[in-house]
C-alpha cells in the first residue's frame, strides 16, 4: 500500500470506515418486461424449476465463499427482475445458504426488492419469515395513467396498499418512483411526490427517467413518440426533488437516494463505498478485494445459459479479471462521488497509486463544483452533483 | 510504331456523372483491350477516392485496336483527364496531347459549367470536337433540346452529333467510327529529335515513377538517355510502353504515340507536368509551349487530433507528395493545435481530396484550419510578403496594402435559382462581368475574391439551386483590398486556429454567424462559454453557451460498475476528438463547421 491516509476518515460512524461485505442475489425473471427496462430480466415461457435454481445458487456461494473466506456478510440483496415471484422457500434456502457459509452480522441487512401487486403482496410475510428485513418496492408512481404508460402491472391504489402491507411487516421499507416520464410537469410531480413523502418509510429511490438503448422506449424516443425533458427542464425536476425531499427530512445521500437519519441502504453503501460484494445469479456483478488486485466478476446472462455452467462448474461467470490500479481508482471516484459523503482522497491515491491531479481538484473546488467537508473529504457540491459524469470527466480524463 | 495516319489520339470532355467513364470502359470492351472478367466498372478511376467520387485526379491513358469499317487497323490513344477546375492545368497539358475530343453531353442534363471550361480549353489546343449525346435511351432524355443547347451555348455545330447510350452500348459503333474519320490524325517528323510532351506522372510501388508521354517527333527507346527541358535532369529510360489498360512494354514509341517511361525516377516531384522531353546527345531545339509549375492557391493548416500522431502526419503527407508534387507542405505550430503542417492545394477539392487520403489511406484523425487564400502585403518599408497564414499576418501599422486574388467565375443555371445566385454572388462581393441566355438556362459570370470562394461558396451555390447549377473558376489576379484580422476568443482566449482575414465591410456578419455556429457546435461545459469575434481589441460579435445542467447517470445497476466505467471511457474517447483551449474543449468537426457561412 502506498503511503499512510492523511485525512483522517470521519469519525463516529463504524461503517463508514468499514464499507462492509454485501451479497446481491439476482432473481432474473419477470412476469413482463417495462418497456424502460434494460436490466437482466426474462420473462419464462414456463415457471421457473426453483428447487434446480437453489441448488446452482449454493453452488455459486459455495465457490464465492472460497475467494472470501470469513468475512462478516453485512448485507443481503435480493435483485432482479423481481425477486418477488420468488417462493418464500427459495429465499430461505439461499439465507441459509449464506448464513453456513460466512458469518452473519447480528445486524445484517436483508433487502428484497418487490412489484407492489396484491398477488407479490400475499407473499411479503413468507420472505419477512424467511429472514428479509427490509423491503424495496417498484412503485414507480402512483398515477394510474403513468402507470399504464410504463408498463406496470399495478395501479396506485394496489401499490400504496402493498406499502402498508410493507410497512407492517417490515422494520425497514423503501420504494422507487420514476419522474421525469414522458409529458409529466413539474407541477404534478410536486404534488405526486408530497404524497410520495407522506407514505415513505425511511428511504425513498427517485430515480429520473433514463431512455436505454435496445428498450421499446429508445424505439418510441427516436420515432419522436415521447415528450420527454431537456436537461434544463430535467435539471428543474431534480432540483424539486432535492428541495422536497430536503425538507420532508429525507436527503439525498446518493444521486438518487433519500432516507431519514440511519435509513440509508447499507448494501447499497457497500457499492458506492468501493466494498467487497459477491454477486450470484445470472448477470450478477461482483467486486473482491481492493486497490490493484480488485477481483471484477460477472455471471453470465441468460438464465439457461448460467443455470448449465453453474451446474457444469460450480459458478456461472463469463468474467473474473483483475482491476489494474487505474481502473479500480476509476470506480472509486465514479461510485463514491455519487455520495453526499464523497471521498476521501488518500484512500483514493492508495488505491490508484497515483494521486488525483490537484490543480483539478483545486479548480473544481474553486468553481464550487466540488466541496471540502469539515471531516477533509472531497465531495460533489449541490451545484456538481446534477453535472457528475462531466465533472468525473474532467478530473480523469 | 505505327504510321501517324493510322493513329487517332483523342480525350473525352464530360461534367460528373454525364458518363465519362461509362463510355470509356465500352469504347475498352468494344476493342477487346480487357477481358470480360478483368472488366472493373470504370477501370480507369483507380484510387478508390476517384471511384467513389466519380472523380478522375490522374490522367490516364489506354491504346485501342481498332479495325474500321474501311478494313484498316488504327491505333486510338484515349486520355482520361481530371475533369475539376482545381486540375485545370493537368487538363491543359492532357488536351494538348491530343487532336481532337469527344464531347459528351447527357441527353437530359445539358451542358454544364465545367463542360464548357474544358470544351473552351480543347478549342484552345485547336482540338476537332465531336459532340456525343448520351443516355439518349433514358425517358428523361431530350436529343433535339440538347443538340440546340450546344449549339447555342458552345457555339460548336452539333448536326452530327452521336446519340448513344454508354450503358448499353448503344451507338458506340458509331462513336469509334466518328472517332477515325471525324478527327485528325497526329502530325510528326521521325526522324527528327526527340521531342515528347510529358503529360502526367504518378508513383508506383514497383517501377517507381511512370511518366506518361506523347511524342511528337522522333522515336523514344528503351535505354536511352533521356533530358528533361524544364528541370535539365537526365534519366536513362528502363522501359517504354503503353497502356491497354495493362501495361505493356513496346520499347519504343513513335511521333503520335502516347505511352509511358520509367527511368528510375524517385518522385514525381522531380517531373514536371508539361515539361518537354528530349534525348539528351540529340536535342531537340525548342520546348513545347505552355510549361509552368504548379501554383498552389489555397492553404490550410493540417494538425493531428491526438499530438503523438504527428510523426505518423509527417511520414504521410510526405508520401503523398511523392506522387502528387502539386501538393506542398511545411511544418507550423500553433499555440492550440500543436505541431502540424500549413500545407497548399490546387484548389478546394484538391484540399478535400488530399484531407481524405490522408484520413483513410493513413489512418489519421486530423484538424484542418480554416482554408485561406494567398495575400500579398506590401509593408512600409516598401518589402513585399506573401501572407499563407492569418496567424502570421504582420502588425497592421506596419501594412501599406494588402492584395488578395481574384477569380472570373462562370455559372451556368436554369434560369429560375438566377436570383439567388446574383444575391450569392453580391454578398461575397461579386462583380458581375456577363450575364446570357441559351433557351432557359443562364450563363452568368463574376469576378469574385477567392477568399471568398474558399469557404463554402459551391456548397452554397449548390443549395440555393438544389444542384442544378454548375460553376468553374480561374485565377484572374490580386487586387488590394481593405482586409482585416478576425480573432475568435473562447471563455476569452484567442483560437489561433479560427483567425481569419475579412473584408471590413463583411467583418461584423461573418463574426456575427461564426458566433452563433460555435455557440452550437461547442457542448455546453460545467461553467458558461462566452464566444466573441473581435478585430483588434474591438469585439465586434458575442454569444454565450449557457452551463450544462444536469447530465449525472439516475441509476447504478445492481453494483455493475463497469458499466459505468465503460461510460467513462466513452467520454474519454470523446475528449479525445477534442482540443482543449484554456479550460473548453471543442470539438474537431468544429473547426471546418464553423466556417460553413449559410445563413
Amino acid at each position: 500500500m502506498a503511503a499512510l491516509p492523511r485525512e483522517s476518515e470521519p469519525d463516529g460512524d463504524i461503517r463508514l470506515a468499514d464499507p462492509g461485505f454485501g451479497i446481491y442475489v439476482h432473481w432474473p425473471f419477470c412476469a413482463a418486461k417495462c418497456p424502460y427496462c434494460d436490466f437482466n430480466s426474462h420473462v419464462p415461457d414456463t415457471p421457473p424449476d426453483e428447487k434446480r435454481l437453489l441448488a446452482a445458487y449454493r453452488a455459486e456461494l459455495a465457490h464465492f465463499a472460497a475467494l472470501a473466506p470469513g468475512r462478516t456478510v453485512s448485507s443481503v440483496f435480493f435483485g432482479g427482475g423481481t425477486p418477488s415471484l420468488m417462493s418464500g422457500e427459495t429465499v430461505a434456502g439461499i439465507l441459509d445458504a449464506i448464513a453456513r457459509l460466512w458469518p452473519l452480522a447480528g445486524d445484517a441487512e436483508i433487502t428484497l426488492e418487490a412489484n407492489p401487486t396484491s398477488a407479490e403482496a400475499a407473499r411479503f410475510a413468507r420472505y419477512r419469515s424467511a429472514g428479509v428485513n427490509r423491503l424495496s418496492l417498484g412503485v414507480q408512481s402512483l398515477r394510474d395513467d403513468a402507470l399504464a404508460a410504463l408498463g406496470r402491472r399495478h395501479g396506485a391504489r394496489e401499490a400504496v396498499a402493498a406499502l402498508e402491507t410493507a410497512r407492517s411487516l417490515f422494520p425497514r421499507f423503501s420504494f422507487d418512483l420514476i419522474y421525469a416520464r414522458s409529458g409529466q410537469q413539474l407541477a404534478d410531480w410536486r404534488v405526486e411526490l408530497a404524497e410520495a413523502l407522506a407514505l415513505a418509510g425511511d428511504h425513498l429511490s427517485l430515480y429520473q427517467l433514463t431512455i436505454e438503448r435496445g428498450t421499446p422506449f429508445f424505439a418510441r424516443q427516436r420515432r419522436g413518440e415521447l415528450q420527454l425533458p431537456d436537461d434544463d427542464l430535467a435539471r428543474d425536476f431534480y432540483d424539486l426533488t432535492q428541495d422536497l425531499c430536503q425538507s420532508a427530512g429525507m436527503p439525498a445521500y446518493e444521486i438518487s437516494n433519500h432516507a431519514r437519519p440511519g435509513g440509508a441502504s447499507r448494501h447499497n453503501l457497500t457499492y458506492w463505498r468501493s466494498g467487497d460484494y459477491v454477486g450470484v445469479g445470472a448477470g450478477a456483478h461482483g467486486r473482491i478485494g481492493s486497490g490493484a488486485g480488485r477481483r471484477a466478476t460477472a455471471a453470465i446472462a441468460r438464465p439457461a445459459a448460467w443455470l448449465g455452467q453453474v451446474e457444469r462448474l460450480g459458478h456461472g461467470l463469463v468474467e473474473d479479471v483483475v482491476l489494474d490500479a487505474g481502473e479500480a481508482g476509476e470506480e472509486f471516484l465514479l461510485m463514491g462521488l455519487r455520495l453526499g459523503e464523497g471521498i476521501c482522497l488518500a484512500r483514493h491515491d492508495a488505491i490508484a497509486g497515483v494521486p488525483l491531479p490537484r490543480d483539478r481538484i483545486a479548480n473544481l473546488l474553486a468553481e464550487g463544483l466540488l466541496e471540502r467537508r469539515a471531516d477533509g473529504r472531497i465531495a460533489a457540491s449541490a451545484s456538481g452533483r446534477p453535472v457528475l459524469n462531466s465533472l468525473i470527466a474532467s478530473l480523469l480524463a | 510504331m505505327t504510321d501517324l495516319s493510322h493513329i487517332r489520339n483523342f480525350a473525352i470532355i464530360a461534367h460528373i456523372d454525364h458518363g465519362k467513364s461509362t463510355l470509356a470502359d465500352r469504347l475498352i470492351q468494344m476493342t477487346g483491350g480487357l477481358t470480360d472478367r478483368e472488366m472493373k466498372e470504370q477501370v480507369l478511376d483507380s484510387m478508390d477516392i476517384e471511384r467513389e467520387r466519380g472523380i478522375t485526379i490522374k490522367a490516364q491513358t489506354v491504346r485501342l485496336n481498332y479495325t474500321a469499317r474501311d478494313g484498316e487497323t488504327y491505333e486510338l490513344n484515349l486520355i482520361d483527364t481530371p475533369g475539376h477546375v482545381d486540375f485545370t492545368y493537368e487538363v491543359s497539358r492532357s488536351l494538348a496531347a491530343c487532336e481532337g475530343s469527344l464531347l459528351v453531353v447527357d441527353a437530359s442534363q445539358g451542358v454544364e459549367a465545367q463542360t464548357l471550361a474544358n470544351v473552351y480549353q480543347a478549342l484552345d489546343n485547336d482540338h476537332e470536337i465531336v459532340p456525343v449525346l448520351n443516355k439518349v435511351d433514358l425517358p428523361a432524355a431530350e436529343p433535339e433540346r440538347i443538340r440546340q443547347q450546344i449549339e447555342d451555348v458552345i457555339g460548336l455545330d452539333a448536326s452530327n452529333a452521336v446519340p448513344i447510350s454508354a450503358k448499353t452500348g448503344l451507338g458506340v459503333a458509331d462513336v469509334l467510327e466518328a472517332i477515325v474519320t471525324r478527327l485528325p490524325a497526329p502530325k510528326g517528323e521521325p526522324a527528327a529529335p526527340l521531342k515528347a510532351l510529358l503529360v502526367d506522372s504518378w508513383y508506383d510501388s514497383y517501377l517507381g515513377v511512370i511518366v506518361l508521354v506523347r511524342i511528337i517527333d522522333g522515336t523514344l527507346k528503351k535505354g536511352m538517355r533521356v533530358r528533361m527541358l524544364g528541370t535539365n535532369a537526365i534519366y536513362d529510360v528502363d522501359r517504354v510502353g503503353v497502356f491497354t489498360p495493362k501495361l505493356v512494354a513496346t520499347d519504343i514509341l513513335g511521333p503520335g504515340e502516347i505511352g509511358f517511361l520509367t527511368a528510375s525516377i524517385k518522385e514525381v516531384a522531380d517531373t514536371r507536368v508539361g515539361d518537354t522531353i528530349t534525348e539528351d546527345k540529340r536535342r531537340c531545339e525548342k520546348p513545347l509551349a505552355g510549361f509552368r509549375p504548379a501554383q498552389p492557391v489555397v492553404f490550410c493548416g493540417l494538425f493531428p487530433v491526438d499530438a503523438a500522431d504527428f510523426e505518423d502526419l509527417r511520414a504521410a503527407v510526405g508520401k503523398l507528395r511523392l506522387n502528387d508534387a502539386s501538393f506542398s507542405f511545411e511544418m507550423e505550430t500553433s499555440a492550440a493545435l500543436g505541431f502540424g503542417f500549413r500545407c497548399g492545394f490546387l484548389g478546394l477539392l484538391h484540399l478535400e481530396i488530399i484531407q481524405e487520403r490522408l484520413e483513410r489511406e493513413f489512418d489519421l484523425d486530423l484538424i484542418a484550419t480554416a482554408p485561406s487564400v494567398v495575400y500579398q502585403i506590401t509593408l512600409t518599408g516598401g518589402k513585399e510578403i506573401e501572407l499563407h497564414n492569418p496567424a502570421d499576418m504582420p502588425d497592421v501599422m506596419k501594412i501599406a496594402e494588402i492584395r488578395e486574388p481574384w477569380i472570373r467565375a462562370t455559372i451556368l443555371t436554369p434560369d429560375e435559382h438566377l436570383g439567388a445566385i446574383l444575391k450569392l454572388c453580391q454578398d461575397r462581393r461579386g462583380i458581375q462581368t456577363d450575364l446570357t441566355y441559351a433557351g432557359n438556362r443562364a450563363l452568368v459570370s463574376y469576378d469574385l475574391p477567392l477568399n471568398e470562394v474558399v469557404f463554402d461558396f459551391y456548397d452554397r451555390l449548390k443549395s440555393v439551386t438544389k444542384g442544378y447549377a454548375s460553376f468553374d473558376y480561374h485565377i484572374t489576379g490580386y487586387k488590394a483590398s481593405d482586409l482585416v484580422k478576425m480573432q475568435v476568443l473562447v471563455n476569452a482566449e484567442p483560437v489561433d486556429a479560427l483567425a481569419m482575414l475579412v473584408h471590413r465591410s463583411q467583418a461584423e456578419a461573418r463574426g456575427r454567424v461564426m458566433c452563433e455556429k460555435l455557440k452550437d457546435l461547442i457542448p455546453r461545459h460545467m461553467f458558461k462559454i462566452p464566444v466573441q469575434a473581435a478585430i483588434g481589441g474591438k469585439v465586434i460579435a458575442r454569444e454565450t453557451i449557457a452551463a450544462l445542467r444536469k447530465d449525472v447517470t439516475a441509476k447504478c445497476y445492481g453494483g455493475d460498475v463497469t458499466r459505468k466505467r465503460k461510460l467513462l471511457d466513452k467520454q474519454k474517447a470523446g475528449k479525445k476528438r477534442m482540443r482543449q483551449f484554456g479550460k473548453v474543449e471543442i470539438p474537431q468537426e468544429a473547426f471546418i463547421a464553423a466556417l460553413k457561412m449559410d445563413s
